[in-house]
């Protein structure tokens, strides 16, 4: 199997009102694995999306999402990248004034040429993934934080995108729909070869889906490689995040 | 196989080469992939030259079928589902294991569409429209208004409780960063309404009624008027956009939770603000109004400051200073208790604060104006 790189990032530096934010931070996610991107809050990982996004002006660094180089793409190229992304946003952003069915039917609409129908059945289907057929016509206002999640990332899939941005779409969810959706996660990446960067506190999520770990300590990246490397690693910050496992282990013997 | 006899094959070819349709033998052949290009086409115009053709029994065969989505997924379904409809018995065969797996992941249960809500009749909407006025509306504004004056008499001399140097903050807010817009305004309504009335007086021969004109509608009705539109603009969108900011992001039941009524603890300095400023701001309106007015009197119909003053003495009474006051406390407080109160009523979401905001100052300037007619007939 060839190693694709969907992600590049390399010497990504950046600030907000002369305060660094990001100080070289290099990292790359390959096709087909789900990447994780770890750090404490405020260690700068939504920044890093935002980034790889095109939401963040590109100063310092070079990123490169999809084989398209971020710093030199035209409007025009910028937004069929766009199609091609799916995106999660840590907090939800779904459109208010529409329900979550036109919320995640909305790309479908706007983008293809299928029947309003075959429309509402897909986005029914979409909804059914992520357990949440029955809040088709309520409007997100309507809507708990977990439910919003769902919805939010149900309307990131809208479209089969072949390569998924999750900003910690696990905070705040039960252990259970975790779980599911982690499988959801997984069942995207083995059937639609779908590629994800996933930014995420979650341990229990981390061991069922990550590939590769990226770990982020005040902008820096102090670690990139495996899991299993990073189950192992010695760099302090990542040792005492991947801890608290071992603290559990030690209470079930 | 129940005929033999070879139908003619139809043919269609989608539009990028990547997919295309053999029709043969009651057999839908699908080759390439199908995605959401193709399903769109697929769920279109290939239904509808299957559905002229009307086959009793149909076949979805998928054995050349590279790749699909969930769309693609789904338009088959969509297809299986119309033509059986029309009593057409359609199978799906074939296909490689992967596409077999995503049409299990993608179309395991039947869909059943979720109803909207149905919608109300109209008599039955205006009648609920009308029953939430009283119930919620006016009801909810009483309760908040009791509220909110209680406890600022309360408070009153209660200086322990309050929010420590929240009223001089909010004075100046509301009253003191106001002060130069309102002088501004009320100089230049003043002068135009001298302007345009000279005119006419001097047809009269009337021009020392210039002065009697200008104070009297300054005081009883433009300068409080003035002064009430913008402080509603200005500080009415402000404390329904801070309070329903405070509501969207719990800040109110984080305040709550701590112990802290947001009424004491928000809205009382406030109010204390406004019933404070709105006096001086209303005497600033006056003043410069008349101001403006005595400008225009010595420009048009050269009445020097002199004779205005003389003539002003006799046209003010002591009255007119005290339908001032009330005016201020009467407009201060509609303004603090509308905006509050749509800053109360905000749904949960950050769109819902940009609308009660907007609400908020349109109820109030209209109550202000309400109001002022009912003050004028009382102090008339
Ligand atoms: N728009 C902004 N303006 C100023 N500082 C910001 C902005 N966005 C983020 N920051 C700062 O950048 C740092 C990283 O933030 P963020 O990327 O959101 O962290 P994380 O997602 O890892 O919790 C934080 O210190 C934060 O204060
Ligand atoms: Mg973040």
């Amino acid at each position: 199997m060839q190693l694709q790189k969907v992600v590049e990032v390399k010497g990504l530096t950046a600030s907000f009102d002369d305060k660094e934010v990001l100080s070289d931070v290099s990292f790359s996610a390959n096709k087909g694995e789900v990447t994780v991107i770890l750090g404490g809050s405020g260690s700068g990982k939504t920044t890093v999306l935002r980034h790889l996004l095109g939401l963040l002006t590109l100063h310092q660094g070079q990123i490169s999402v999809l084989g398209k180089d971020i710093g030199t793409l035209t409007e025009d190229e910028q937004r069929d990248l766009y199609l091609k992304l799916g995106v999660f946003y840590q907090s939800g952003a779904l459109l208010n004034s529409l329900t979550v069915g036109e919320n995640v039917g909305l790309p479908l609409v706007q983008h293809s040429r299928i029947p309003r129908e075959l429309i509402e059945e897909i986005v029914t289907m979409k909804l059914g993934l992520v357990n949440l057929e029955y809040a088709y016509h309520l409007y997100p206002s309507q809507l708990s934080g977990g439910m919003l999640k769902r919805a939010a990332l149900a309307r990131a899939i809208a479209m089969d995108p072949p390569l998924l941005f999750c900003d910690e779409p696990g905070a705040g969810l039960d252990p259970v729909s975790l779980e599911s959706l982690d499988h959801l996660i997984l069942n995207l990446k083995s059937l639609l070869g779908m590629s994800v960067v996933l930014v995420t506190h979650e341990v229990a999520s981390i061991m069922r889906v990550a590939d590769r770990v990226v770990f982020l300590e005040e902008g820096k990246t102090v670690f990139e490689g495996s899991l299993e490397k990073a189950l192992k690693s010695e760099e302090p910050g990542v040792k005492a995040f991947f801890s608290v496992l071992k603290t559990q282990k030690d209470k079930n013997l | 196989m129940k005929r033999k006899k070879k139908e003619k094959p139809v043919q269609f070819i989608s539009n990028d080469g990547k997919h295309s349709y053999r029709y043969e033998g009651n057999t839908l052949h699908l080759n390439g992939q199908l995605k959401l290009v193709e399903s769109g086409r697929l769920a279109r115009n290939v239904l509808r030259k299957l559905s002229a053709l009307n086959p009793s029994s149909l076949t979805l065969n998928l054995d050349r079928l590279e790749d699909i989505d969930s769309s693609g997924v789904m338009a088959l379904h969509f297809v299986k589902d119309k033509l059986s409809e029309k009593g057409t018995h359609v199978e799906v065969e074939g296909g490689s294991e992967e596409v077999r797996k995503k049409m299990e992941l993608f179309g395991h249960k039947a869909i059943e569409k979720v109803t909207r809500p149905p919608h109300r009749s109209y008599p039955e909407v205006l009648g609920a429209q009308v029953q939430r006025f009283f119930l919620t509306y006016a009801y909810g504004f009483l309760l908040l208004a009791a509220n909110v004056f209680y406890w600022s008499l309360a408070d009153l001399f209660n200086t322990k409780s309050r929010r420590k140097g929240e009223f001089v903050n909010q004075a100046v807010l509301i009253g003191v960063n106001a002060s130069l817009i309102v002088l501004f305004m009320s100089f230049v309504i003043g002068l135009v309404l001298a302007m345009h009335s000279s005119g006419q007086l001097r047809l009269f021969g009337a021009n020392i009624f210039i002065v009697d004109l200008t104070v009297i509608a300054v005081m009883s009705q433009m300068g409080p008027l003035i002064t009430a539109i913008l402080v509603a603009g200005r500080s009415g969108s402000a404390i329904a956009a801070e309070i329903a900011t405070m509501k969207v992001t719990a800040e109110l039941d984080a305040l709550k939770t701590m112990g802290l009524d947001p009424i004491r603890f928000v809205v009382v300095p406030k109010l204390y603000a406004a019933l404070l400023t709105m006096p001086f701001l209303i005497i600033i309106a006056n003043v410069s109004g008349i101001f403006g007015g005595g400008v225009a009197a010595y420009v048009y119909l050269d009445i020097t400051p002199e004779i205005f003053i003389n003539r002003m003495r006799d046209v003010m009474q002591g009255k007119d200073l005290l339908t001032a006051f009330v005016k201020s406390q009467v407009y201060a407080s509609i303004i603090v208790l509308t905006g509050t109160f749509y800053g109360f009523r905000v749904a949960h979401s950050a769109e819902g604060v940009g609308k009660v905001t907007t609400i908020a100052v349109v109820v109030s300037i209209s109550l202000v104006i309400l109001a002022d007619s009912i003050l004028g007939l009382i102090f008339y």
